[in-house]
């Protein structure tokens, strides 16, 4: 936050002053109710920002070059969020994983039963991790795709601050049983109420640096950025339309009833995997991939075709999660159908990516990097197929409930999202901090095979578990009685998910040694020498027409 | 910016635009994911065609197929129902001893009594029946309100120290906490239970207590367990004389069972279970253990 002048660093504390009254109004509206401990939790973590701005307001005034320059501030402390949050939830779902093979690791306490951990894992890994990774790469590449300055100085801070407030109120109140039990939607009314606040923040900060742009076409990745922001907003907002009980009280109830209540609920779920965990990291693809592997994109119009099949299709398919349940019929048809149409344009990205990597496949085999976001298309690829193919009712009978879906899942989360948000951190710190390269690339190189033989471990694990349940679940004997009782199912589970926690730790243990050659780089290695001219916003007055211009 | 040039590697023109470096190639969309787009709308087109699938008003289409979830699932019951109740209403009606003689239904009542065992008992009984801390072995010989079928059907029916009125109702009191027995009587009749299966323990240095806790469980314990210790199956008391224990053999639990008491709980199935499942489990329960009358 060195780069803000007095009067934004009077702001700034104006905004954490506001802040902090609404903590303490919690904490006394709320002094009987888990909710006073999260007015507690505001009030600190505003007036620790309010002290460490106070600490900073007697240096000198910011350098009044900077304004000449890319922001990178808010993406530095971006990274270090993103890479705390990916050991923070990947060590809870380790651990959550070890539950399930050994119960009594909950220890006999309420706050580490399985039903707590377990959305502190999912939160940890899709907001913490991916949420921080979503914000700092699409600040980088919105400012560099655009060759423009952010559009402001303070609510880049805003959102990265008020964003990670979100989960830490999210995580918290699992722990002492604050949910709504809605999944991965579990935070209660006034986070989500602070969420919107955040996110409208985001999208306006986002769309006015875009309104900045020097270049006369919006990138693609800045599509994708833009669809993840505008539709997570709407998928937010009304899958959390909820009553408090009272100002005083965590508890809320959903507006929604019933079934209309499961398929909002899976509407949301469904689009938030599309739109937070595939649009969002998409666009880190068509930024970094072609960056890394200094290729051109293979086909714009294949570009075009993916991202309208991508954002249209997925809006329609939430109800296939709800197959063979009171859904109706015809709703449950109508969701797999669009499942389908959407394998191809998802495909279509997949294919995109791998096809730009012609001419660059040499630099594959030797950079860890390029493999770690080649990888991540590759699983793109696997597990929207697999998504698809579970979604036609008929594989979904045998599939839905079992741990084939947690595999999928995790295709998706490990081999997708995180190998493609790793390949992209590898990039983007060398290049904020410039620094000449990573502290090692023997670590990177490491940690790539840390991450694959994990991934595989798990979804070969999940696989093998989800099918044998699957089956075990639908067998039938001759006397036309179930031939196996759940707990027999259980205990054929016991070594896929000893099996499955292994692979996990190895997931784990590759994200500490990404952590430590991230701080080592910044630590140890030496800065560039000289100031790049490609690495700069263009400067001048902004182009009449710009701005208000098509964008394509 | 917009200069279009050849990219020397595909041989295909970019679009001429170009962002921090990165540009893209005018590449036409491959014939094949055109073909495999339309494959795919095709495939969605018949399925609407087919089957339910889009809403009208307050009704929806109903498809050529004419199928409907509801009524598919109503007759699959209805057949696996049927197909049920061949055995099920021998179950009902034939005796335990015609049933056990009939080679076929017994295979019927392992299958199933296996899964309903699994789902029902097996929390706490184990899915082996073995039993575990505190929750009986169902495999072995000993049984504390007898191993017949009618006995076990009956245990499942009324359960043990339930809100059933014709529970059955066991209690080992706490002799020691409600100041019964002393302290050094607590630990005498212990050493004298524990002696009946560990006769390494009647060493001389320990026979005065065993006698003294003889004296003790005759006036005290042998009214429900039996003068010779071997248990009472109308009060569901353990025989103390054999090999299993439900809540342990050694000195220290015999200790504490004398000293706090036992109140173990089997729940009532007769309302969760028909009676020819209690019948089938029945069974299924006597076929794990080995019988005693």
């Amino acid at each position: 936050m060195g780069q803000l002048t007095t009067r934004e660093q009077e702001l700034a504390a104006g905004m954490l002053v506001a802040l902090a009254v609404i903590g303490i109004a919690m904490a006394a509206a709320g002094r009987s109710d888990p909710l006073g401990i999260h007015g507690a939790i505001v009030f600190l973590y505003s007036a620790a920002l309010l002290i460490f701005i106070i600490s900073r307001s007697f240096g000198p005034e910011p350098d009044p070059s900077r304004i000449s320059r890319y922001y990178d501030d808010p993406i530095k402390v971006g990274v270090a969020f993103t890479l705390f949050w990916a050991i923070f939830g990947m060590f809870f779902g380790v651990w959550a994983a070890a539950q399930l093979a050994w119960p009594s690791l909950n220890f006999d306490t309420a706050w580490a039963s399985f039903g707590r951990i377990r959305p502190a894992h999912t939160t940890g890994v899709i907001f913490g991790f991916g949420g921080n990774a979503l914000i700092s790469t699409s600040f980088h590449v919105v400012q560099r795709t655009s060759r423009a300055r952010l559009a402001d100085q303070i609510s880049p801070w805003f959102v990265l601050f008020g964003y990670n407030l979100f989960c830490i109120l999210a995580v918290t109140g699992y722990f002492i049983g604050v949910t709504q039990s809605k999944e991965y939607a579990e935070a209660e009314w006034y986070a989500d109420i602070w969420l919107v606040v955040v996110w409208v923040t985001y999208f306006l900060l986002y769309i006015r640096t875009l309104a900045r742009r020097r270049e006369p076409h919006i990138y693609v990745a800045n599509w994708y950025y833009m669809a993840f922001i505008v539709v997570v907003a709407i998928l937010h907002i009304i899958n959390n339309l909820t009553i408090p009980v009272s100002l005083g009280h965590a508890k809320s109830y959903t507006i929604w009833a019933g079934v209309q209540d499961s398929m909002v609920q899976w509407w949301y779920g469904h689009n938030a995997v599309a739109f937070f965990l595939t649009a969002g990291f998409l666009a880190m693809l068509y930024y970094y991939l072609p960056k890394r592997a200094e290729r051109p994109i293979f086909s714009y119009r294949l570009s075009i075709l993916s991202f309208w099949g991508i954002t249209f299709f997925y809006m329609w398919a939430g109800s296939h999660h709800l197959h063979y349940t009171a859904l109706p019929h015809w709703v449950q048809n109508l969701g797999m159908t669009f499942s389908v149409m959407l394998l191809v344009p998802s495909w279509a990205s997949a294919g995109n990516a791998l096809l730009t990597l012609n001419g660059a496949w040499h630099k594959v085999r030797d950079d860890a990097t390029l493999r770690f976001i080649m990888m991540a298309a590759f699983f793109y690829g696997l597990s929207t197929f697999e998504g698809s193919f579970l979604a036609v009712r008929p594989v979904n009978s045998l599939s839905h409930y079992t741990d084939w879906t947690v595999g999928h899942v995790h295709a998706g989360a490990l081999g997708w999202v995180a190998f493609i948000t790793y390949g992209s951190l590898y990039t983007l710190v060398p290049a904020i901090w410039k620094r000449e390269r990573m502290y090692s690339a023997a670590l990177v190189e490491v940690h790539f095979w840390l991450a694959f033989a994990g991934t595989l471990i798990y979804v070969f694990a999940m696989w093998n578990s989800g099918i044998i349940q699957g089956l075990m679940w639908r067998t039938y004997t001759d006397d036309g009685t179930l031939a196996y009782s759940f707990v027999d199912s259980l205990l054929a589970m016991y070594p896929y998910y000893i099996a499955r926690a292994f692979g996990g730790l190895l997931f784990l243990i590759g994200a500490v040694v990404a952590t430590y050659n991230i701080w080592m780089t910044v630590r140890e290695v030496p800065v560039t020498s000289g100031e790049r001219k490609d690495d700069l916003p263009l400067a001048g007055p902004f182009p009449e027409g710009a701005a208000t211009g098509p964008a394509e | 910016m917009d200069v279009e040039e050849v990219d020397p590697v595909s041989g295909r023109r970019t679009t001429g635009h170009e962002w921090n470096g990165i540009k893209e190639l005018d590449t036409p969309v491959p014939r094949g994911v055109l073909l495999f787009l339309i494959a795919t709308h095709l495939f969605a087109l018949l399925w609407w065609v087919l089957l339910p699938t889009w809403p009208l008003g307050a009704t929806y289409t109903k498809g050529l197929l004419g199928i409907d979830e509801r009524s598919v699932v109503e007759e699959k019951l209805a057949a696996a129902a049927a197909a049920r109740a061949v055995w099920e209403k021998k179950i009902d009606t034939l005796s335990y001893d015609q049933i056990r003689a009939d080679e076929r239904l017994m295979a019927t009542v392992r299958s199933t009594g296996h899964q309903l065992f699994g789902d029902n008992c097996a929390v706490c009984h184990g899915v082996d029946g073995k039993g575990g801390s505190n929750y009986p072995d169902l495999t072995d010989d000993d049984w504390l309100w007898g191993g017949g079928p009618e006995n076990i059907a009956q245990t499942l029916k009324v359960g043990i120290n339930t809100r059933h009125p014709q529970t059955r109702v066991a209690q080992m009191p706490s002799f020691g906490r409600d100041e019964m027995l002393d302290r050094n009587q607590v630990r005498d009749v212990a050493g004298y239970v524990y002696s009946l299966t560990n006769p390494a323990y009647s060493t001389p240095d320990n026979i005065g207590r065993i006698e003294a806790g003889r004296e003790i469980f005759l006036t005290t314990c042998a009214a429900c367990h039996g003068e010779d210790a071997k248990g009472k199956l109308d009060v569901g008391a353990p025989n103390l004389t054999d090999a299993y224990w439900v809540y342990g053999g050694t000195l220290q639990s015999i200790i504490e069972s004398v000293h706090g008491g036992r109140q173990g709980h089997m729940p009532t199935w007769d309302e969760r279970l028909s009676p020819a499942e209690i019948k089938i489990l029945a069974l299924y329960v006597n076929s794990l253990g080995v019988e005693k009358p």
